[in-house]
């Protein structure tokens, strides 16, 4: 139960998007997802919508798993298009109570609906795509010009990687303290707010010993392992920039150019 | 001088009550290489503090310990020691830093600023050594306990480490895993000359071993073949171990009346004798 959450929800895979440079995927989501709040219209929404679809068929990930990252924003987005087709003025659709449906209402609301499911599925490709270990090794990589500035670059990654390869340890682990405490009498579903708080503390203690336990544990291994900090650090996954990021990127300074161009014209005429 | 050294080692852990007595009180060991060494102890005799002076996690409050030559107190060394003497530890979650098997198995010769490409190699051979190449890409959360210490292990040989020192590698995981474990461990000993130091509480573990240390209160009271130590059975009981099954039936049995070898260790030669 418990356990079936994933965070790091990477989807192996060898298509186009799994090989590209995750330093070239992050600064191209970048891009990507600026110019959604750039653009307006049905012609540059229609040809952003037409390449996630295309992006997502490239990807090789199954339907079913994109559409999973959409699921837990379902009631925000039915909320946003209620609210934008109940409080645009124009043609009146269709009256409740005090609320006015309009014509101009609905697409407005259709329209940053669909942004916002743009939103999610494209940077969701840049999860699914990209191993976390990847994603973290662009992130240390993008972030190192700000060294300088004191900014920890190799230390920032090394945790995020240390977290996303315990959290479904913890999980794992949560589940068996919590099994532990129903065994003991611990009822985690019943009374009222403050019982409920209060009884997620016989999980949180334990948690948080074997958590310290673990990591000073950790810490061992790694020292067993010569871990000496980010200095004359190599990596076995160098990343580099290849054919496939041009192309990548190429493709998409045209195909933004052309929609951010025919966003204005057509905002014009 | 032998490939490891320990000269009067003794340990106190820094904080403690000056009145306890320290972990380690006055061990001498040396280890050739290429041998296969089990430490057997109870729990508190200090066996994983002595596992840890072999490569610089602790240094000695008193005496002296080498590895192929290099003092382990000397920081110049520190690097060189720790990629000669790799370590597997007792949680098999534990000690696996990624969150992927390859990339948890190159995390050593990263450190150690090996080119990637000859990283890569290592990686593959290191898997293929423990039997793992199937589970490269696997998440380590996924895999068993006894899976995550060949994991554990292919993460040490990728450091082209000479000796493996094993903490109670197999008191977390289940029979299959520990028998596994062993096997893998056993073959990496015979076939890769690697020099093994296991510390163990399982008796029948270190039937395999060349010799038997035991240590008891911090300090190493009997050395043998386990042939030599396992027939000793009162004296092994009288410190709290154990003996293997097998060489206890036979010293009942002798004690009993009965004439009977006194080498017994294992289920194989306890049935042989009987039979006769």
């Amino acid at each position: 139960m418990i356990s079936d959450i994933t965070i790091g929800q990477f989807f192996p895979g060898q298509s186009v998007l799994h090989r590209m440079d995750p330093r070239v995927k992050i600064v191209l989501m970048f891009f990507f997802l600026v110019s959604l709040f750039l653009i307006d219209g049905p012609v540059p929404y229609g040809a952003l919508t037409l390449l996630t679809i295309i992006l997502g068929a490239l990807s090789g990930i199954p339907a079913k798993i994109i559409i999973r990252s959409v699921k837990p924003l379902w009631w925000i987005l039915l909320f946003t298009f209620l609210i934008h087709f109940a409080s645009m003025p124009g043609r009146v659709v269709a009256q409740v109570w005090i609320f006015q449906f309009t014509e101009e209402g609905f697409w407005r609301g259709f329209f940053i609906s669909l942004r916002l499911v743009l939103l999610i599925v494209l940077s969701s490709y840049l999860t699914l795509t990209t191993s976390p270990l990847m994603l973290t090794d662009a992130l240390e990589r993008l972030l190192k010009p700000l060294k300088c500035i004191g900014v920890p670059a190799h230390e920032l990654a090394m945790m995020m990687t240390i977290a996303l390869r315990f959290v479904p340890t913890l999980l794992q682990e949560t589940d068996k303290i919590m099994k532990a405490q129903q065994s003991r009498g611990v009822d985690f579903s019943s009374g009222n707010m403050l019982t409920q708080l209060r009884n997620i503390i016989p999980i949180l203690i334990p948690l948080f010993i074997s958590a310290f336990r673990r990591a000073d544990e950790l810490a061992m291994a790694m020292e067993a392992r010569c871990y000496h900090g980010g200095e004359g650090r190599t990596r076995m996954k160098a990343l580099a920039v290849s054919g496939v990021d041009y192309g990548a990127v190429a493709l998409s300074v045209i195909f933004l150019g052309a929609v951010m161009g025919a966003s204005f014209f057509l905002k014009q005429s | 001088m032998a490939f490891i050294e320990i000269e009067n080692l003794v340990h106190r852990y820094e904080g403690r009550d000056e009145s306890e007595p320290p972990a380690l009180k006055g061990v001498n060991i040396s280890v050739e290489e290429g041998e296969f060494l089990a430490i057997v102890g109870t729990n508190g005799s200090g066996k994983s503090t002595l596992a840890k002076h072999l490569n610089a996690i602790l240094l000695p409050t008193a005496g002296r310990v080498t590895v192929d030559g290099r003092n382990t107190a000397d920081p110049a060394e520190l690097w060189e020691i720790r990629k000669t003497v790799g370590m597997v530890f007792q949680n098999p979650d534990n000690q696996i830093i990624a969150a992927i098997v390859e990339d948890d198995v190159a995390f050593g010769p990263e450190n150690l600023g090996v080119p990637p490409e000859e990283i890569r190699q290592r990686v593959k051979d290191a898997l293929a050594s423990v039997r793992m190449e199937k589970y490269r890409d696997f998440a380590p959360h996924l895999l068993s306990g006894g899976q995550k210490q060949r994991i554990a292990i292919a993460g040490a040989l990728a450091m082209q480490t000479r000796c493996l020192v094993l903490d109670e590698p197999t008191s977390m995981l289940d029979p299959v895993g520990r028998r596994s474990l062993m096997e893998t461990v056993k073959r990496l000993h015979r076939e890769q000359g690697i020099t093994v130091i296991l510390i163990t509480h399982f008796m029948e573990e270190a039937i395999g071993a060349d010799r038997v240390i035991v240590l008891s209160k911090g300090q190493a009271v009997m050395e043998g073949t386990p042939r030599e130590v396992y027939c000793r059975e009162q004296e092994m009981k009288s410190l709290g171990l154990e003996v293997p099954l097998a060489a206890e039936v036979a010293a009942r049995l002798r004690r009993n009346g009965l004439k009977f070898p006194e080498d017994i260790m294992t289920d194989e030669e306890l049935a042989v004798a009987l039979c006769q």
